[in-house]
This record gives C-alpha cells, structure tokens and sequence, in this order.
C-alpha cells in the first residue's frame, strides 16, 4: 500500500518537472549594477517574460571587464545564451574568443555614430565627462588644457580595475593621441587620487572630497530627476567627449538561439529602452516613442562625439596604460 | 567545576606562582615525563586535519586551479616586483603601528574603570567591521582636503591636510587595525592572573618590574600574533590602498592579481602573483610565530582582573585617560561622521535592502558556527602536536588570510562549475570563504588561551584522568569562554560587513547587505547608501556585542 502514495508522487514530479521544461529560460549574463532592484534589470525582466512565455535568468556579476573575464573562463560551456554590458573597449577582445555568434539583426540606432557590428548591438551610450557642482565650480574648465591650468582636483577611476577608468584613457588617446603623455603629466598635478571603481569615485565627489569626477553627462540627470537637484553639471570640453556605446551579443553555444535573438530585439525596442534612461542613467540607443524623459534635454551635449574603433582601442589600450602609470607614478 | 576552585588549592598555587615569579621572569612548569598529550585529545588531530585540508583547499587549491586553467607560464615584471615592495613596505609599516600604538592603548583599558568602559571597548572595534568603500569615507570626513582637520587648519590659516600617498595607506590602515591590535592585546592583558597583579602589589614591584615580569611575557606571546594578522590584512588591501595612496604609486600585489585577471585575463601571471603573496605569508608568520614565546605566567584562580598593585589617581590614571581619550576620538569621530549622515535615512531604506540585512545575519550566524567550530579543532590540534607540525598547523590557520579573495573566488568557481551553477551557491561559499577569512583572528584569541588552560588547569585533568569531550567540556571551554565570544562576535561582526566573493560568483537569489550598499552607490543613491551602512555598522555592532558580552557575562562571576 505504501508504494501507491510514493509512486503517484513520483509521476507528480515528473509531470511538474516536464511542465517546467516546457517554459524555456533564457539565461542573460550582465553586470552587476544592472540587476540590482535599483537598475533596469527587474523592469526589464517583467517586461520581457510578459511576451516571451520564457523565464528569464538576469544573472549579474561584476562590471563589464568582470563580465568578459567569467566568460573567457566559462568558455563554451557557459549556460549563458546572452551577454549584456560589454562596451567598445572590449568588444574587440570578446570577439577574439570566438563564443560570440552573428545577431542578424538590421536595426537603426539613434547614435551619434554609424553601428554596423555583425556581432554586438548597443542598448545604450553615454558620454564619459567630468561632473561638478555649480555652486562649488563657478567657472568650470573648458578643455583638458583649461583643467590642467585650473586648480580644481578630480577623482579619476584606475583603468586596470575600472570601465570608466579605461574610457578616460581612451578619451585622451582620441582627443590628443601623440599628446597623451604630456595631457597625463598635467592632468596629474590635478589628479587627488584615483579609486578602484566608479562608485568609490563618485563618492568622493559627493562627500566634498574633490571638485570634479569622471563621470558621465547624464550623470546630472539623476540629481536633477530623483533628487530635484539641478546644481551637478557636466564640463564641456571642446575637443570632444569619448563615448561609452553599451553592447549585448548572443553565444555561439546557445541551445536557445531563436529566443536569444527575440530577446535582442526586444532590447532595441520601446519597453526595454523606455526602461534605461532613469535606471542607468544612460541614453537609449534607439529613443522610445515617448522620447527622453523630462530634464534630459538640460543635459550638456558635446560638440563633437569621440569614439576609437574597437580594434584601434584594443591596438592602443596596452601603450596608453603604460603612458598612465608613467605619469602618474611619479 | 566552575571558575572559582577550593581555597586549599588556590593558596597552593599561589605559593608555587610566587616561587616562580622570580627576577628571570615566568619559568614553564615541568612538563610529566610521559607525554600525555596524545591521550588528552583522542580525536583532535583527525578534526583539525579536516580543518586544515579544508583551508589548505580553498586557499592554495583554489590557487592550482587558477594555475591549472592557465595557458603557459607568466614572468613577473618590474612593475611586479615595485607592487611587492609597496606591499611590504605598507604593510610592515601599518602593522608595527597599529600593534606599536595598541599597547598603551589596551594597557589603559585593562587596567581602568570607568563608566561605560564596555560600551567603549565594543564601539572601539567599529572601524575594524566596516565595509571599505564606506570606512574610507568616514576617514575622509575628518582627515581629508574638506576634512574637519583641514577646515579647522584653515581657519587658522594654514593648509589642507595633504594625507594621500604612504601616509594615507598607513593612516587609514592603523584606523582599520587599531581596534584589533587593541581588543587581541586587551585579551592578553585580562588573561594575566589577577594574583600576580596581587602578588606584585604585596611585593611592592614598581611599574617597571610590573611591566617586565608580567606585562612583556604576554606581549612576547600575543603582540607578534597580533602583528602577523595585522600585517595579513594589509598585504590584500587593495581599494583602501589605491584610494588613500593617491594612484598607481600605491599599486598593491591585489591590484596587480587584479589587472592580470580583469585587464590582461592572464591566469597565469594571477596564479604567480598570487603565490607571490602566500609566500610572503608563510615567511611573515614562520618570523612572528618564532618570536612568540609562550608566556608561562603560572597558575591563578581564573578571577577577573582586579589591581591591587596600582593606586588611585596620580600621573598614571591621568595618562591613561590621554591615551584612552586619544584613540576614542581618532576612531570613533570618523564613525560619528558616517552615524550622522546616514541615521536620518535608515527608517526610510527600501524593502530590499532590510530584506539584504535579515540575509547577511542568517549568513554571519552560519560563519560564527563554522568558524568557532574550525578555530576549536585546528587550536586543539595544535596544543597536541609540537615543533614543526604545531608551527605547520597554526600557520595553516593563517593561510586564509594571505590568499587573495579574487583568486579564491576565482579558483572556487573554476572549482565547482563543472559540477553545480556558482550562483545557486553563493551564500554558502559566502558564509565559508568568511568564516575562513575570520578564523585566524578567532585562533590568535582561542590558541593562548587554550594553551593557558592547559599550562594551569592541564596536569590537575590529567590526574583526574579528564579526556576528550569530558576535558573539553569540564575544564576547557569554560575557560574559554571569554576569547570564544570575543572571536565568535568578531567573525559574525566581520561576516556581515564583508563583501565577499559574492560579487564573483554572482548571487542570483540573495544580495547580502554589504552587496546591497555597493549597489546603492552604483545607483547614485549616496543617501540610502549612508543610511545602510549605519545598518550595517549597527547590526555588526549588535553581534559582535551579543557573542563578547554571552562569553564575558560568565567570565565575570
């Protein structure tokens, strides 16, 4: 008699677990901050299973060089079908891997430059620029040459463990190539100290330790939207301001890739880049119907956008770290 | 039996301690010619060998797997080798300092009493919990360029502060260690007998003789310990070492572990560097375990401290009350700066983030568990064994601390991908990886006084033929149950403020606090941000209060 309860549980288990392997999931790998309850990951998550019929696994780990990192370890065994947040500086690298298989997806994008990559498609980008507050800086600097000459002191992130870090490496590589290491040399008389990650940076600038701080120019948009402050402002420089383009791409070893590719373009559409402006504080890469929120359009908007291609960066990323560490350690 | 003992006995010891107290110092009592240790602790080398293969494997073994996933061998350049010297040069520097500067400090507190002394002693213990990111800030408040220091030296008319560079590391590293040094070195003070701070008085010793028969055998035996953890801590430093170094000048061996992995994804070069530092370890704690002398101040009644060798008043008790004064405001202002900002905010904290807070304590409580479970078997182990295998072991005990928490994550995801998802298992290899990074502080309170238990109580158990679970339970633990909560508080307080390997292993299911107050400030808000980390402090204080004050409340009978 005993055998009948167990063996009718035992069907029950194993109808439960066939009913469950009828909802595919799609497992995302990202960065961590784009997961967090204060990130875009749970808007986009409910907005995604809502027409997916899939689960979806948003699976956060570290920044975007963490991200390529746990990658290249997992390899082709990696349960991950899609990888979001990687950027320019190492999207070159992550297609080296070989893990990476072509979207084939043909989309327009509401970027400042032209997007043609077979492999990556961007979610969102910003522009990398140092912030201040206006009742601190009354006559902000207009260059990297005005900085250098001005007295103000800045937070800087290290390019060895920070993605902003590496973007403002870069930045001066495109504004000033030959240049860069006399920009360095100056910049480091202004430079108060340097942190391991945006956060710790960004702290500082908001606990009155420095004046300035790499940043984003949509950084003034979350005092001035969340906080109804509108005294945190971005420095226009005039020779440009390097750019950040987000990027997603799918795996090669995916065992899911039709609804790896349907996750894709729902990225670029309105629900999910509805979602980023007041949630990572970035630009969509395409605007959404309803276009930008309410106090984007007092943000600073550079002349001139700069952008390394992604094999001019990964060629340039090794000589211009060293030039920083150079300048920087004397 | 409980602490006190019959008065037949006590004036016996009393008798052979004053025979011993000599002008040589304390002389050890003659071991029995049979060595009865084997037959004590039956099963103590089968735990603590369990024990040490487990940390043996998370350390070095998650090394070799790192090593193992590497393609070709790396050569550690100039760069390298300048982290190294930084490394060293900091951490040899912060914690000579830090140990240097807890002796007047934690002599004051033994020996004084005042009101809201236990309090004190507890928030003093406060810069050692918090996370980082946020400890480093409150120190900013105070010793920064907009620092209260540097406001107040401009209204004099003088300039900022400038503390990046070497003096920053090493001032925001004292600022972290301070309170360690203090609380191993004050449990050192309060182990001494309070018969022979007696016997001294009616001997009519003067502070010096005090200081050198009794005071300078404990510090032979705790201050190098102390040191050793000290100096542990320092070498993985990494954020606090950049941010307060002022840039790639304070480039530590982590940072460099760091750019191999994330920058470079050079296992190879990750796994050397990381080599590198357990072999600083191992010749750091071979140094500071040989220097540490057991200290053999004999028998006494087990008492709380009472001083009957000092009087009331005078130059002393004012020089104490500097000391005690000194370090109070130079650990507890930065605090007071943070409580400041972020009380206000604490009732208005997301559901998420309480949510976070219930989770970190179930994961320190978890670690307490295991690590006063690992500490108990790895000192009873050693208190076994002797030469080489002992110094072996206790070393072991130390290994966590040297590994560096990238390439243990690293390693131990390299480890058990193949078989489960890491992400399902990151609040139990959390709540591991803590409990093995806290158990060296929790072996450097256990080990001596296990080691003084036996030295008093040993040969009378041994007569009484006490071995085993009975040794353990009658005449050991109650006697250590002071260094027990003091060790079980400071792994539960540490547990809670500790990041972790969380981050890489990617929770899934369950940020933790300290997670949670990163995110916070990865999502600009620096309000909640505050307002979490006066949680956090406030919880950890909570834990650590809870465990010191369970192991202190029957001590004091």
């Amino acid at each position: 008699m005993r055998h009948i309860p167990l063996a009718s549980a035992t069907v029950l288990a194993i109808g439960a677990g066939a009913a469950q392997a009828e909802t595919p999931t799609l497992t995302v790998y990202t960065y961590d901050s784009f997961v967090s309850d204060w990130g875009p990951g749970p808007a986009v998550r409910d907005a995604f299973e809502a027409v997916c019929e899939c689960r979806l696994d948003l699976v956060g780990t570290g920044d975007g060089a963490a991200l390529l990192a746990r990658l290249q370890l997992e390899g082709a065994r990696t349960p991950a079908d899609v990888v979001l947040g990687l950027d320019t500086n190492l999207t070159a690298r992550a297609g080296e891997t070989g893990l990476f298989a072509p979207h084939g997806i043909d989309a327009a994008f509401d970027l400042p430059i032209d997007w043609d990559d077979p492999l990556f498609l961007p979610f969102d980008w910003g522009y990398f620029a140092f912030v201040y507050n206006t009742e601190v800086v009354s006559d902000p600097p207009g260059s990297f040459a005005e900085l250098i000459a001005s007295e103000l002191s800045i937070a800087i992130q290290d390019p060895r463990s920070s993605t902003p870090g590496l973007g403002l490496l870069m930045w001066v590589e495109a504004a000033h190539g030959a240049d860069a290491p006399e920009v360095w040399e100056g910049l480091a008389e202004r430079v108060l100290t340097v942190t391991r990650g945006w956060s710790e940076a960004y702290g500082l600038f908001t606990s009155g330790e420095v004046d300035m701080v790499l940043s984003y120019s949509t950084s003034p948009a979350y005092h001035l939207i969340a906080e109804d402050d509108p005294t945190v402002a971005a420095a226009a420089f005039e020779e440009g301001h390097y750019m950040q383009i987000e990027v997603a791409g799918m795996l090669e070893s995916s065992d899911q890739p039709e609804l790896a590719r349907a996750f894709l373009e729902f990225m670029l559409g309105d629900a999910f880049q509805s979602i980023i402006p007041t949630t990572n504080w970035m630009y969509p890469a395409v605007i959404p119907e309803g276009g930008l929120p309410e106090g984007f359009e007092t943000l600073m908007v550079p002349e001139r956008a700069l952008l390394l291609s992604p094999e001019d960066a990964a060629a340039r990323r090794d000589g211009a770290l060293a030039t920083w560490l150079e300048a920087l350690s004397r | 039996m409980g602490d006190g003992g019959s008065p037949a006995r006590g004036a016996s010891d009393l008798r052979s301690a004053a025979a011993r107290l000599g002008p040589a110092g304390g002389l050890r009592p003659p071991d029995p010619p049979p060595d009865p240790r084997a037959r004590r602790w039956p099963v103590a080398p089968v735990a603590g060998g369990a024990v040490a293969a487990l940390l043996v494997v998370l350390s070095l073994g998650s090394l070799a797997a790192v090593a193992w996933r590497a393609e070709g061998w790396a050569a550690l350049g100039p760069a390298d080798w300048a982290a190294v010297r930084f490394t060293l040069l900091q951490a040899v520097l912060s914690a000579t300092l830090s140990v240097l500067l807890a002796v007047p400090v934690a002599r004051a507190l033994a020996r004084r009493t005042f009101p809201g002394r236990g309090v004190l002693i507890t928030l003093l213990g406060a810069p050692f919990i918090l996370p980082t990111l946020v400890a480093v800030l409150g120190l900013l408040a105070v010793f920064g360029r907009n620092g209260i220091v540097s406001q107040g030296l401009g209204l004099l008319g003088l300039p900022p502060l400038q503390i990046y560079g070497l003096t920053g590391v090493v001032l925001a590293h004292v600022f972290f260690n301070l309170p360690l040094a203090t609380r191993l070195l004050l449990q050192g003070w309060l182990a001494i007998p309070s018969e022979r701070f007696r016997l001294a008085g009616a001997l009519g010793f003067s502070r010096g003789a005090v200081f050198r028969h009794l005071e300078w055998p404990m510090l032979r035996e705790m201050a190098p310990g102390a040191f050793l953890v000290i100096f542990l801590l320092c070498l993985t430093s990494f954020s606090v070492a950049l941010t307060l170094g002022g840039g790639p000048r304070a480039t530590t061996v982590e940072l460099a572990i760091y750019q191999a992995f994330r920058f470079d994804f050079d296992l190879s070069k990750a796994a050397l560097l990381a080599l590198v530092q357990f072999a600083l370890c191992a010749v750091a704690a071979a140094l500071a375990l040989g220097v540490a002398l057991p200290s053999g101040t004999g028998a006494g009644l087990d008492r709380p401290l009472a001083r009957h060798d000092l009087r009331p008043g005078g130059a002393l008790a004012g020089w104490d009350a500097v000391v005690i004064a000194l370090a109070a405001l130079f650990l507890l202002v930065p605090l007071a700066v943070l409580i400041g900002r972020g009380a206000p905010m604490v009732a208005g904290l997301p559901a998420a983030v309480w949510v976070a807070a219930a989770r970190s304590v179930a994961v320190a409580l978890v670690s307490v568990a295991l690590c006063i479970g690992f500490a108990l078997a790895l000192a009873l182990a050693i208190q076994r064994a002797r030469g080489l295998a002992a110094r072996g072991l206790e070393t072991v005990g130390m290994i966590a601390l040297a590994a560096s928490p990238l390439v243990i994550g690293t390693g131990l995801f390299i480890l058990v991908f193949p078989w489960v998802d890491p992400a399902r298992l990151a609040l139990p290899v959390t709540a591991l990886v803590n409990a093995a990074m806290a158990l060296p502080f929790a072996l450097r309170a256990i080990l001596p006084a296990l080691r003084q238990a036996e030295a008093t109580q040993g040969r009378l158990a041994d007569h009484l033929g006490l071995t085993g679970s009975a040794r353990l339970r009658l005449v050991i633990l109650p006697r250590l149950r002071r260094p027990m909560g003091f060790a079980a508080g400071l792994t539960g307080a540490l547990s809670m403020g500790d990041l972790g390997v969380i981050v890489l292993f990617a929770e899934r299911e369950g940020a933790t606090l300290p997670l949670q107050l990163y995110r916070l400030m990865g999502a600009y808000r620096s309000d909640d941000a505050a307002g979490a980390a006066v949680l956090l402090l406030a919880l950890a204080l909570a834990i650590f209060w809870a465990f010191d004050r369970g192991g202190r409340a029957h001590a004091a009978t």
